[in-house]
């Protein structure tokens, strides 16, 4: 009994000093650390799930983005295109116009000129032919072919 | 208490092999053969599942093969006396050693133990401080204990993190079955560090004693928990842990529970109940480890036993036929032992839990 005694308290005394207390308190540190090792995962893993969805996202987003600008430019050149068809168009018919006015212009001139010309040359034949005498009818019709080839060459033809 | 045990065991021995010579002339020769034939058997198993001074190993020519333990006595008359057990074990009938000699298993008071014959020629019991097989058994119990958990409990220290060894699996393992089985469920989470080291040594102790004690050869099978003095010091332990640390509410409870006044004064009815209650606890817990370890031990001797009994009565052909039941049963019954190491140990340390969880309790406030 007293050897029982002995032993027993010996061995609870060491065991309750440098045993249990160690095991006990490692293995709770280590189940303390397991789960939170394991919370911080799933804390990880839910922040990656975000930045997934964000990533996601984004890239609908930039997709979306993507498609409306081309859209855009699509419609701007289309516009484009219309605005300088018109443009040139307005510019062809106002170039015409101009070109027609000129055209009329200038015919009228000519034919002012023309009229001019042949108003002097009639007054100029007419002169010609009062200052000589209407005697010789030969003689003047030989004359006013004559002027005629000489001042006026076209006529003939 | 052995006594008693021997009593059952001499009925139990009578009914199974004395039925048979009813003859009147023999019958009173028989029964003496029987008598002496049963002493015989009892000196047989309670020398085995008994304390000693020696381990007995076995026999080479009629002589015994011991390994001898260190006796150390204190007698009022002559002092300190320390000598091997070889000298007082090979005694014969009446000698003595230094005025010591060992009783035999028949004696009446004091069956297997030293006692000391005084100058006067009275024989006494002197104090016995001996390192008797159940000492033996007890320090290598501890020893093992130590060897076995106190370099888990370095290694943890050195580096908690680190992946633990199959040997410190082993070793957690068994620890957090009693943690997490016995301890944690009975006890107060605040004070379970208070209480694990004694409840969790208490365990191992019980059932490293008990799985040694089912070892039959050196240096195992000593019987050490089927043992009075042992489980008393247990039991002890588990008081002091119960009572002395227990808390006001618990002594509260004890000394003026919440009774109509007439059962605790002016005669304090309830408070020496709950007293008495308090001394039963660890009595029964001392009663049944001893009991059902000691029973276990008796049975195994017992089968053993039968052969020779049964050999010497009817011939070595019914020995023989006897020894195959004998040793099938013994088989069988080591391995329900194994079991009973196990369970005792448990229910131990669960009853020494739940009684230090019932003293920790906080009242309702």
């Amino acid at each position: 009994m007293i050897w029982m005694l002995i032993g027993f308290l010996l061995v609870l005394l060491i065991l309750a000093k440098v045993g249990w207390p160690m095991i006990m308190e490692a293995v709770t540190k280590r189940n303390q650390h397991i789960s939170d090792s394991l919370m911080a995962a799933k804390e990880a893993n839910e922040a990656l799930a975000g930045i997934e969805a964000a990533k996601e996202k984004a890239l609908a987003e930039s997709q979306a983005e993507q498609i409306r600008i081309m859209n855009e430019s699509q419609e701007l050149k289309k516009q484009l295109i219309e605005e300088a068809k018109a443009q040139a168009l307005a510019e062809a018919e106002k170039v015409m116009a101009d070109a027609q006015l000129k055209i009329q212009k200038e015919q009228d001139e000519a034919r002012a000129q023309i009229k001019a010309e042949v108003i002097s040359l009639s007054v100029d034949i007419a002169e010609k032919l009062l200052q000589r005498e209407l005697s010789n009818k030969d003689a003047q019709s030989r004359y006013i072919e004559e002027i005629l080839k000489n001042n006026h060459p076209q006529i003939e033809a | 208490m052995t006594n008693v045990f021997r009593y059952i065991l001499l009925l139990f021995l009578l009914t199974s092999v004395g039925t048979t010579t009813l003859r009147a002339e023999e019958a009173e020769r028989a029964e003496e053969a029987e008598e002496e034939e049963t002493l015989d058997m009892m000196s047989f198993i309670f020398g085995h599942t008994g304390d000693g001074y020696c381990f007995h190993l076995t026999e080479v020519k009629g002589e015994p093969v011991c390994v001898w333990l260190p006796v150390i006595v204190h007698s009022k008359e002559t002092g300190w006396h320390v000598f091997s057990s070889k000298h007082v074990c090979e005694l014969k009938e009446g000698e003595t050693y230094q005025g010591f000699y060992i009783a035999s298993m028949n004696d009446d008071r004091y069956p297997g133990k030293l006692l000391e014959v005084c100058p006067s020629g009275e024989v006494k019991r002197p104090f016995d401080l001996s390192f008797t097989r159940n000492a033996f058994g007890i320090f290598l119990v501890c020893g093992f204990m130590l060897a076995f958990f106190i370099p888990a409990a370095r290694k943890y220290k050195k580096d908690p993190m680190a992946t633990p060894t199959k040997y410190q699996g082993l070793v957690e393992w068994l620890t957090y079955m009693v943690l997490d089985g016995i301890i944690s469920p009975s006890i107060p989470k605040s004070k379970v560090p208070k209480f694990a080291p004694y409840l969790l040594t208490v365990f191992f102790f019980i059932f490293f004693c008990n799985l040694f004690g089912l070892i039959p050869f050196f240096p195992f099978g000593t019987n050490v928990t089927g043992n009075l003095s042992i489980t008393l010091v247990l039991a002890l332990c588990t008081y002091v842990a119960v009572n002395v640390l227990g808390n006001r509410h618990y002594w509260k409870d004890i000394l003026w529970p919440d009774v109509p006044l007439f059962l605790k004064f002016p005669i304090p009815l309830m408070p020496i109940i709950e007293l008495v209650s308090t001394l039963t606890k660890p009595f029964a817990l001392m009663i049944r480890l001893f009991a059902n370890i000691l029973a276990g031990h008796i049975v195994i001797m017992v089968l053993m036993a039968l052969i020779f009994v049964i050999g010497g009565m009817y011939g070595a052909g019914m020995g023989t036929a006897t020894s195959v039941i004998s040793i099938f049963m013994m088989v069988f019954m080591t391995a329900l032992e194994c079991l009973v190491a196990y369970i005792q140990a448990y229910v131990f340390t669960m009853l020494s839990s739940i009684f230090i969880g019932m003293a920790q309790e906080e009242g309702e406030s």
